[in-house]
């Protein structure tokens, strides 16, 4: 069963549509990737999916529950937009690090700040804090040794590199276990020397079978990594398929002009 | 009067400068924060009507709203609060000039709170939308992105145009002795006037100076405190 699944999603701006009725579906384990040129509303996609936009209509069904219906939730509220965003983690394309705080913090802070919500509606003590606290921290400093920066925790974001960074944003995002993990352009931003370590990173998520979303540029990337393309033009999903589909035998002609294009 | 008495009596007034100085930094810079916040206010009136306070405050001379804050309330409603405080501290405890001080006090804050306020509104709004959209993403409130995550890289931009606007306070509180209120320039008149001595006015400059420099020293240390990272 999928695990997420999107219906007949629909989203404009004053009087552009940029989404006209986007349904797919996500496995369990799976990476998808969205191509596409832009203005096609890749990245409106995974802002709906975040809550950062919401959408004027369709669904969003998580683990076979509906968490937004766009009939029902007119508008959201800030706690309702909270609850939905945790099932999504999001690596934008110019990373957003916080620039006061050390890579490590970076990874830490939110779960900290979430978790001191909980513990402070338990009333726990001040020992039971730390203890979680300490947890947040080991978590955290796993995580960034699985993305290659075991060296690099106590470094503030303007000491590392691009890729560094971007790697330091991955790590923020998994820190709180999302179900499933976005990525909006994660390599665009990056020199191209730089991209490599940032997209070995996300096969390796692929390998361990973290269910993502990947809004990509990056063709061999998309053919190799992932389960299953979306090839999104103009607010709509034009193929959908598995890499061998989309890129070995469409008669789409968008499709095949787009792959002509950045095959160049 | 030798050296150290005019010292001592310049000193005296120096005192009242630096109250003027301290009442406004600490009451003006928090109150500038609710007004920059109305200034940034989805809601137009409230928009509208700060903006409108702003404009008023930035465009009439400090001098000519002491005046206005000190004589208003006599002239117009025929109740002159600030001399009646005058002479109701003078009566009861012996103390001089409460009402004139008040009254400045009130002045300088307004007008303080307001070129503050669009310091912090400037601050605010260089901050990207992307750190906040990074905050949101991981399920914080949008109380806790602003303490947590805007606060401190607002601070950091704001540390130079407010150190500016700092310097600008301890020079602007010689403005309080339009109303004689015995700040350091009006002390020093005092004694042209009554012993013909002038040399004392531009005496008072070294308070100044010494004073500035104290200020540039402290607010370049925190300035350097914040220069760990980039924003």
């Amino acid at each position: 069963m999928a695990i997420l699944e999107v219906k007949n999603l629909k989203k404009s701006f004053g009087k552009t549509n940029v989404l006209k009725g986007i349904s797919f579906g996500v496995e369990k384990g799976e990476t998808v990737s969205v191509i596409g040129s832009s203005g096609s509303g890749k990245t409106t996609l995974l802002r709906c999916l975040n809550f950062l936009e919401t959408p004027d209509e369709g669904q969003f069904i998580l683990g076979g529950e509906e968490i937004f219906n766009a009939a029902v939730h007119k508008t959201l509220n800030d706690d309702e937009k909270r609850a939905n965003r945790l099932h999504f983690g999001m690596v934008f394309q110019s990373f957003n690090l916080f620039p006061q705080y050390t890579a490590l913090q970076n990874v830490t802070l939110a779960a900290e700040l979430l978790e001191k919500e909980k513990l402070k509606v338990k009333k726990a003590s001040k020992g039971e804090v730390r203890d979680a606290m300490d947890k947040i921290r080991t978590n955290a400093e796993e995580i960034l040794a699985s993305v290659g920066l075991s060296a690099k925790m106590g470094n503030y974001p303007c000491e590392l590199s691009g890729g560094q960074q971007q790697r330091v944003a991955i790590a923020r995002a998994l820190a709180l276990n999302p179900e499933i993990l976005c990525f909006d352009e994660p390599t665009s931003a990056l020199d191209p020397e730089l991209t490599g370590e940032v997209l070995a990173v996300i096969k390796s998520l692929a390998d361990r079978k973290m269910t993502m979303i990947v809004v990509t540029h990056e063709m061999s990337f998309a053919r190799d990594v992932s389960d299953k393309i979306i090839f999104m033009g103009d607010g709509i999903i034009e193929v959908e398929g598995t890499p061998a589909e989309v890129f070995g035998n469409t008669t789409n002609e968008r499709v095949v002009k787009f792959l002509n294009s950045v095959n160049k | 009067m030798t050296f150290l008495e005019v010292t001592l009596f310049l000193l005296n007034g120096f005192l009242i400068s630096l109250l003027i100085f301290a009442v406004t930094l600490l009451c003006g810079a928090p109150l500038g924060l609710p007004i920059a916040f109305c200034s940034m206010s989805r809601f137009k009136p409230i928009r509208a009507i700060s903006k409108v306070i702003v404009w008023i405050v930035r465009g009439v001379p400090l001098m000519l709203q002491i005046f206005i804050i000190y004589y208003v309330p006599g002239l117009l409603f025929n109740f002159p609060m600030f001399s009646r405080i005058d002479r109701f501290f003078m009566v009861n405890y012996g103390i001089m000039d409460a009402g004139r001080i008040a009254a400045v006090l009130i002045a300088f804050t307004i007008n303080y709170a307001c070129y503050f306020s669009e310091i912090y509104r400037g601050g605010i709004e260089s901050i990207s939308v992307g750190q906040y959209e990074a905050g949101y993403v991981l399920g914080l409130t949008k109380k806790q992105v602003f303490k947590h995550i805007i606060l401190k890289q607002v601070i950091k931009r704001i540390v130079p145009p407010m150190s500016n606007e700092i310097i600008t306070l301890i020079k602007d509180t010689a403005l309080a002795n339009c109303i004689v209120v015995p700040e350091i320039i009006k002390q020093a008149k005092e004694l042209a006037a009554t012993k013909a001595m002038i040399w004392p006015l531009f005496y008072t400059g070294v308070f100044y100076l010494i004073f500035v420099g104290l200020l540039t020293v402290l607010l370049g240390k925190l300035e350097k405190k914040l220069s760990y990272f980039r924003s």
